[in-house]
């Protein structure tokens, strides 16, 4: 698991954790019932105080996306609702941004495209 | 959280110089960094958590035991740092074990060699041909060979390059992957807690400023630079100290929220760093 921290970004660094490992649980690159590195472990890799590590996972703890064992350490929790919205919303964006790409390849222009869209959403139901 | 060093109320009275109501407390599993300027009396509230010292009045308890009953069993669980050299410099480092190994149960060879060799310290050279660096790690080496769950260390980088003291922040790093474990350590290299220290301990003139996580330091405090016009009697109460030229004024906040409300889009506000929030809350004192 890739975890780049700035030190000058004006985002704390606890939120450049959290962003990013709920990025990497969102696009699956770990999976649920995958374990996280300890907050120790990773504040030693990090080379940042355990306060900052503990708080990032506190944080996804919270919303859901991680777990705590006392003793055992932290790990992906099984996917909720919310994550699964969150994700298709994505996986959504990231079609309709190569439909768009398409489209102007072909100078289809946004209204046709809105027609079609709304053609094929009603066709489906 | 379990504090493992607790001082209530502490004064302690120098020529010149006073410990005033002081009251600190330092948690269990994380790294504390104690800052101050000098001769502000951050020495000797660690030499009075180790007994080095006793106060006039107050109390001071580490572990949660009181130095009047369990001296000997404190002492055996606390490893310390001091800056100066504390060695009898015409003795070996192995002569040297050989004194302070006995007065510590837990006392581990292994660890005194795994340590030694990590380190590239001689054990047979004597101690005064070591450089200022050998002989922290030297005094490191002996604080971390009998298992001690506290360590206090008394500015442990001054003086030191900054490859040196970049190794020490991992050495402390690879310890702390022991939840039960402490550190407590004084410094004004303040640079070097920012990648370590979970709590931030200040003392000025001998009084407890603050001890926060040093999250919460950033989330709180903020330096604000605008320009001169914008401020009035009224609105530089809202600042710890301001500091005016021909230019523009650059303050300390410690109400970063409140000020935006106030201020708005007309001042910049940035991150301060540990030394900004010393240098203005001393002028503000």
């Amino acid at each position: 698991m890739q975890i780049i921290i700035s030190n000058h970004s004006k985002e704390p660094i606890y939120e450049q954790i959290y962003v990013q490992i709920k990025k990497h649980i969102l696009t699956n690159e770990i999976q649920a019932g995958q374990a996280l590195p300890s907050m120790r472990q990773l504040a030693k890799d990090l080379n940042i105080s355990i306060i900052t590590t503990k708080r990032a996972y506190e944080e996804l703890e919270k919303n859901g996306f991680i777990f705590s064992i006392v003793g055992k350490g932290s790990f992906v929790s099984e996917q909720n609702n919310e994550m699964i919205r969150e994700r298709k919303m994505q996986a959504i964006e990231e079609q309709l941004t190569a439909v768009i790409q398409n489209s102007k390849e072909i100078g289809i222009k946004l209204p046709e495209l809105k027609e079609l869209l709304t053609m094929l959403y009603k066709e489906d139901t | 959280m379990e504090n493992v060093i607790e001082l209530h109320h502490v004064n302690k009275t120098f020529k010149g110089f006073q410990i005033k109501d002081l009251s600190i407390s330092v948690k269990k599993g994380f790294v504390t960094g104690f800052i101050g300027g000098n001769g502000v009396g951050k020495s000797t509230t660690i030499k009075m958590i180790l007994n080095l010292l006793q106060p006039d009045s107050g109390s001071v308890s580490v572990f949660g035991l009181d130095y009047k009953k369990n001296e000997k069993e404190i002492k055996q669980r606390i490893g310390f740092v001091f800056d100066q050299n504390i060695f009898y410099e015409d003795l070996t480092l192995t002569e040297m074990k050989r004194l302070i190994k006995p007065a510590y149960k837990n006392w581990d060879d292994s660890l005194f060699h795994h340590y030694a060799e990590k380190f590239d310290l001689p054990l047979k050279k004597k101690m005064k041909t070591f450089s200022k660096g050998m002989l922290m790690k030297a005094s490191l080496t002996f604080a971390l060979s009998h298992h001690a769950e506290l360590i206090i260390m008394d500015e442990p980088t001054s003086g030191l390059d900054p490859i040196f003291r970049r190794e020490l922040l991992e050495i402390l790093h690879d310890l702390m992957q022991d939840s039960s474990r402490t550190i407590f350590f004084s410094t004004h290299i303040t640079t070097d807690l920012d990648r370590i220290a979970d709590y931030i301990t200040f003392i000025h003139n001998g009084e407890h400023v603050f001890t926060k996580e040093q999250n919460r330091i950033e989330e709180e405090y903020a330096i604000v630079k605008g320009e001169t016009n914008l401020l009035d009697s009224d609105t530089e109460q809202e600042f710890i100290s301001v500091r005016k030229s021909n230019h523009g004024f650059e303050a300390l906040t410690i109400n970063k929220q409140h000020t935006k409300k106030i201020f708005g889009d007309t001042v910049i506000l940035e991150k301060p760093t540990l030394e900004d929030i010393m240098l203005y809350t001393k002028k503000g004192m």
